[in-house]
């Protein structure tokens, strides 16, 4: 059985080497792969800049209703709790599969 | 240095490198779809197919609607793709690597997206903060958050655009004066000038592509923002 399973690894292997040599396990080009620029530095900056899009527009807003109301440390705590998570959300929005509804963007 | 009124009225290197972006715009599309041809010339395919991508990529994003933002996206798309390109020419100037201007158009953009859900939907726009079957006790936490994530829309698009341009000529630079400084070195190092010259080289390839491809995703993220406004949920 044992010997049977090792032949039967290196003929997947050797299946496996055949099909790339003839291009046939090349991925079909997905929506995932159209939208992602084809590098991974595009990705991280997408990401990225998300996240800290968020946090800056909470934080301005937290220091804007602090100065307002004169509650310095109040809001801005608040808000960039809630700017993290506007963050996140913008990055799940960013990277969620197309088959999940995408109700809003 | 000129006084507080004139300096708001000088005409500086990035108002006429805009200008000349325009124009070169208009001239193409004027002067490439003015033969008519039933077989278009070079000319005439270039001026009919960017119609065409930009068109494509409206209906497709905002639906059936979407012809009536088609020359907003369409004007957008061509004056951000204008910038970067015309940036890359030597001695010339990239206006979308300015804050300033990027943040002006994404401003732009926001404002009028919100304008146009308030125009088809009304007060109801405002239920847009807040997911339908969600737990109404959630309600303190979902609308702030939303909210943000609402703002911070122009603040990425802008900051996407503007930090892509600024990156890529950082890159020119540091490696154009990699070049300078192993020249002066000795005649050794004005051997190994070449390397960072080839890389430059190759950096301007990758850089055409990353213009036409900001571009492309700034009015994209536009199209996709006026879906939202238009179908709202």
């Amino acid at each position: 059985m044992g010997e049977e399973k090792g032949t039967d690894g290196t003929f997947e292997a050797r299946l496996k080497s055949a099909r790339k040599r003839h291009g046939m396990d090349t991925p079909a080009p997905g929506q995932d792969s159209a939208r992602d620029s084809g590098n991974a530095l595009g990705v991280g900056l997408r990401v990225g800049v998300e996240l800290v899009s968020a946090l800056v527009v909470a934080l301005a807003i937290g220091w804007g209703l602090d100065r307002w109301l004169h509650t310095m440390p109040l809001f801005l705590v608040i808000f960039v709790l809630l700017g993290g998570a506007a963050g996140v959300l913008n990055v799940w929005r960013e990277v969620s599969p197309p088959s999940v509804p995408r109700r809003k963007q | 240095m000129a006084g507080p009124t004139a300096s708001w009225l000088t005409f500086t290197q990035a108002n006429i490198i805009m200008v000349i972006g325009a124009g070169l715009v208009l001239w193409l599309l004027y002067f490439g779809a003015k033969p008519k041809a039933v077989v278009p010339g070079r000319w005439q395919a270039a001026a009919e197919l960017s119609h065409d991508f930009i068109y494509r990529m409206a209906i497709d994003q905002i639906g059936p609607e979407g012809k009536a933002y088609f020359p907003f996206v369409f004007t957008l798309f061509f004056f951000v793709l204008m910038g970067n390109l015309l940036g890359l020419i030597p001695f010339s100037f990239t206006y979308t690597s300015h804050i300033a201007v990027t943040a002006a158009l994404a401003l732009m953009v926001i404002v009028i997206v919100t304008a146009v859900a308030l125009r088809e939907h009304g007060l109801k726009f405002f239920t847009y903060f807040f997911p339908d079957g969600a737990p109404v006790f959630l309600a303190p936490l979902i609308v702030p958050i939303e909210i943000i994530s609402y703002l911070s829309r122009p603040v990425s698009l802008s900051i996407r655009l503007f930090a892509n341009m600024v990156a890529g000529h950082v890159m020119f630079a540091v490696f154009a004066s990699f070049v300078v400084m192993l020249g002066g070195a000795s005649i050794l190092g004005a051997v190994g000038a070449a390397f960072p010259l080839a890389i430059n080289v190759v950096l301007m390839g990758f850089e055409l592509l990353v213009a036409a491809l900001q571009a492309y995703v700034f009015a994209i993220l536009t199209c996709i923002y006026l879906h939202d406004a238009v179908h709202l949920h």
